[in-house]
């Protein structure tokens, strides 16, 4: 077992893990932040993408270790005092979920990549989404959603 | 304004975006432990012997069995609900595997420990002498003389044969003047839902089971528990929670979900199972997987009449709930949208050493679509008439129709949808851009491509289903309940997985009953809180349950109206109701409103003699006919052609 120091949503969390315990799973079952979830254990499908020290990360690809001394933000640390962060808020108003399992790391994925480009164009939000799978919507509204929230006319 | 129409935002979204999902998978009960499904890696083999040994002695292991140590819990395996044919072969499907595997994926054995990775780490530890089988996997081969044979009973692979002939085809083909007779290839596929299947569940000390299953069909799953593990009904509840899609592949009984029942009780702990996605993959049912002959008969300006249909329909190794009865759902709809005077549709169901296929979006229809289009287009080019001439001049253009395969179409407007399609392509200049590329010899040349359909949804008229040997039947059933604070209960038997029914049915409600949709509660997927329901499949929540809905909110309208006819001391004939609101003929300042007289009804202070107190009303809706959606789908694509060197 290893001993592992991180913040997780703003909260400082100390933890013994095994060595081989996943990010995902450290999350959804040591500290119950179910959230996340786990679609294909495989970094196919982006169901299970948080953010580390503010940059998407798959965390079914990370071993809980890695993020230590870390900060780890989950859709659980997203809102603000119940308030939707502008992301969310966004799917919300475009109809950007239906059965909400790859909504998570959708909205997770979109908060980093508007991060790191504010202004993007559909076709760059279509190729930053092609890390992370949906099922049910066929994108489209998930992309409007991601450019409402960059603020473009949608 | 109404409600419905509106597209509004909706009431499911804010726990799903804030991460609060409540998918099994989330969930946990005090004591939980975790079952691990030991898989064959053979598609076909005999299980000479399972040693649990390594498996037992395993850190943090709990218990582990063999198909054989738990064969007394299921006696008559997993069930098929549709039983299609007189000589369909019923073959035993048990949950683990005794004997023989006969797919890739068919499990043996089961590991339970304290953790979801212990149970996976000891489930590598058991030990299972295989001798493999040779293998059959191509449902042609499998019908082919010296086969592998899969089931003893059933001969030659074949699952059943299944037909259905009207008109006189023989004739009609010998009297054609053109015929075309085309061969298609339906790939299987796998469903893959975004959420792996999974299960968790509960026993408590006198019996009473609580399962939460990742399904689109709690009543269902209810029932099937019951005949497969005889455990009374009434000791089994079912919930499904958020459900993360389905397409078809949550409608299923499947192997772990009574398996984690048998040893909650065996165990006396909470059982959970999560699917991993390679396991989906593999034990999860897969799509499609048939060969289709369709051979059409026409004058020789091209106007059908006739289509002949072989068709070959991979089952995989078992029967599924509703295996069988998938290839012929689209039986009725192999001429599409277009007028035939003779019908002649054949399907040999076939077993495979694959994972079996069950319903898959569409379920047979789509399959349908797909080889009639093609058809059609072919004989277009035989012929020498355009794809958009070809569907012009055949198409069924009165309506009610009853078509050459014995279903009545109720409504349709096909001319529309392919009329709309050419609007909206510009059609017109494609093609003349289409000449000029090809007169030109470009290197990017225009393909455009033509699908109409009408396909049979909203299953089903229970008659029909009755008369297709299906096991159960197809209305919907929905209660509603007006609470004293006016907040309106709705009871669905059909339950969503990512649909939006909290949103559709509120909007409906809503409008009857004159309320907020926010004021509206929407109940589904637990068998405590709606104990009857025919769940969520076949495109049929709203044109089943939605009228279900439709025809509640009028019996609570009726009841409301003699409460407020009470209150108001006037006879209901004299009241006028709108929008939640009677009023006085007259006298539209007098009034009540359906929320005042749920109050009242709650009270029942004063209400006319010999009414039951509180505003509540059920409907169960059969409904006549199928829904009957049509459509059209042009698609251009732009490509370099294949050069001959």
């Amino acid at each position: 077992m290893r001993q592992i120091a991180l913040t997780v949503n703003g909260e400082r969390r100390e933890a013994e893990v095994e060595p081989r315990q996943l990010l995902v799973y450290f999350l959804r079952e040591q500290l119950r932040l179910t959230g996340t979830n786990v679609g294909c254990d495989t970094s196919s499908c982006g169901s299970c993408t948080v953010l580390l020290d503010g940059e998407s990360v798959k965390s079914c690809t990370l071993l809980a270790v890695q993020a230590d001394g870390h900060e780890v933000t989950t859709i659980e640390g997203l809102a603000d005092n119940g308030t939707f962060h502008p992301v969310q808020q966004a799917f919300h108003e475009h109809h950007a979920l239906q059965c909400g399992f790859c909504t998570p790391g959708m909205v997770m994925a979109a908060v980093s990549y508007l991060e790191e480009n504010p202004h993007p164009t559909e076709a760059e939000v279509r190729l930053s989404l092609e890390g992370n799978l949906c099922r049910c919507t066929g994108y489209h509204n998930i992309v409007k959603a991601i450019l409402a929230a960059s603020g473009a006319e949608v | 304004m109404t409600a419905v129409g509106q597209a509004l935002p909706r009431k499911e979204d804010a726990r799903l975006l804030h991460g609060e999902g409540r998918y099994v998978d989330n969930l946990a009960a005090t004591g939980m432990v975790h079952a691990y499904i030991v898989r064959s890696p053979y598609a076909h083999a005999v299980v000479k012997s399972v040693d649990l040994s390594e498996a037992l002695g395993a850190p943090g292991v709990v218990a582990a069995f063999t198909g054989a140590d738990l064969a007394d819990a299921w006696p008559g395996g997993l069930p098929c609900f549709w039983p299609v044919s007189d000589d369909i072969a019923m073959v035993k499907h048990m949950p683990l595997a005794t004997d023989k595997v006969r797919f890739a994926g068919d499990g043996v054995a089961v590991v339970v420990a304290e953790s979801r990775a212990a149970a996976k780490d000891a489930a590598e530890l058991v030990a299972v002498d295989y001798e493999p089988l040779p293998a059959v996997t191509d449902l042609e081969a499998a019908l082919a003389d010296g086969a592998p044979l899969l089931h003893d009973d059933a001969p030659g692979n074949r699952a059943y044969t299944w037909s259905l002939v009207t008109g006189e085809p023989d004739k009609v083909f010998s009297d054609a003047a053109v015929t075309v007779k085309e061969r298609y290839r339906q790939q299987r596929l796998i469903p893959s839902a975004m959420e792996p299947r999974g299960a968790l569940c509960e026993v408590n000390a006198v019996g009473d089971v609580t399962i939460w299953t990742a399904t689109q069909g709690p009543h269902i799953m209810r029932t099937a528990y019951t005949l497969v593990l005889g455990i009374p009904e009434a000791k089994v509840r079912v919930i499904a929670p958020d459900v993360g899609g389905g397409f078809g592949s949550k409608l299923d009984v499947y192997a772990e979900d009574v398996i984690v029942i048998t040893l909650a009780k065996k165990l006396g702990r909470p059982v959970k199972w999560t699917e991993e996605r390679s396991e989906g993959n593999r034990a999860t049912i897969h799509g499609r997987d048939m060969i289709q002959e369709i051979e059409l008969a026409a004058t020789a300006e091209g106007k059908l009449t006739g289509v002949r249909v072989r068709l070959t329909a991979a089952m995989g190794a078992y029967l599924q709930a509703v295996t069988p009865g998938v290839p012929l759902l689209g039986a009725w709809l192999y001429a599409g949208c277009y007028a035939v005077d003779a019908y002649d549709f054949h399907c040999t169901g076939v077993f495979t050493n694959t994972t079996p296929t069950d319903a898959y979006r569409g379920a047979g229809r789509p399959e349908a679509t797909y080889a009639i289009e093609r058809a059609v287009d072919a004989l277009a080019r035989k012929v020498g008439k355009s794809p958009v001439e070809i569907r012009k001049l055949n198409f069924i253009d009165s309506f009610p129709a009853d078509i050459a395969s014995g279903l009545q179409i109720d409504s349709g407007d096909y001319h529309l949808a392919l009329d709309k399609g050419l609007e909206v392509l510009g059609y017109d200049e494609l093609r003349a851009e289409q000449a000029r590329r090809r007169a030109a010899g470009d290197t990017k040349q225009l393909g455009i491509g033509f699908s109409t359909y009408v396909e049979m949804c909203g299953l089903a008229p229970s008659r029909i289903l009755g008369a297709l040997r299906y096991g159960a039947g197809g209305w919907e059933s929905i209660s509603i309940k007006v609470l004293p604070t006016g907040t309106v209960q709705v009871l669905s038997g059909t339950t969503p997985h990512g649909q939006g029914h909290a949103t559709t049915f509120s909007q409906i409600v809503a409008d009857r009953l004159g309320v907020d949709v926010a004021d509206v509660e929407f109940l589904s997927g637990d068998t405590a809180v709606v104990p009857t329901g025919m769940d969520t499949y076949g495109s049929r929540s709203l044109p089943v349950g939605g009228v279900a809905l439709y025809h509640a909110s009028e019996k609570v309208v009726e009841k409301a109206r003699q409460i407020a006819a009470h209150q108001l001391e006037v006879s209901a004939d004299d009241l006028e109701y709108e929008t939640g609101r009677f009023s006085v003929k007259g006298s539209p300042d007098k009034g009540m409103h359906v929320k005042e007289a749920a109050f009242v009804a709650w009270s029942a202070h004063n209400l006319p003699d010999g009414m039951e107190p509180g505003l509540e009303a059920s409907f169960i809706y059969d409904p006549p006919n199928f829904s009957w959606p049509a459509g059209c789908h042009v698609s251009v694509s732009r490509s370099t052609p294949r050069r001959e060197t």
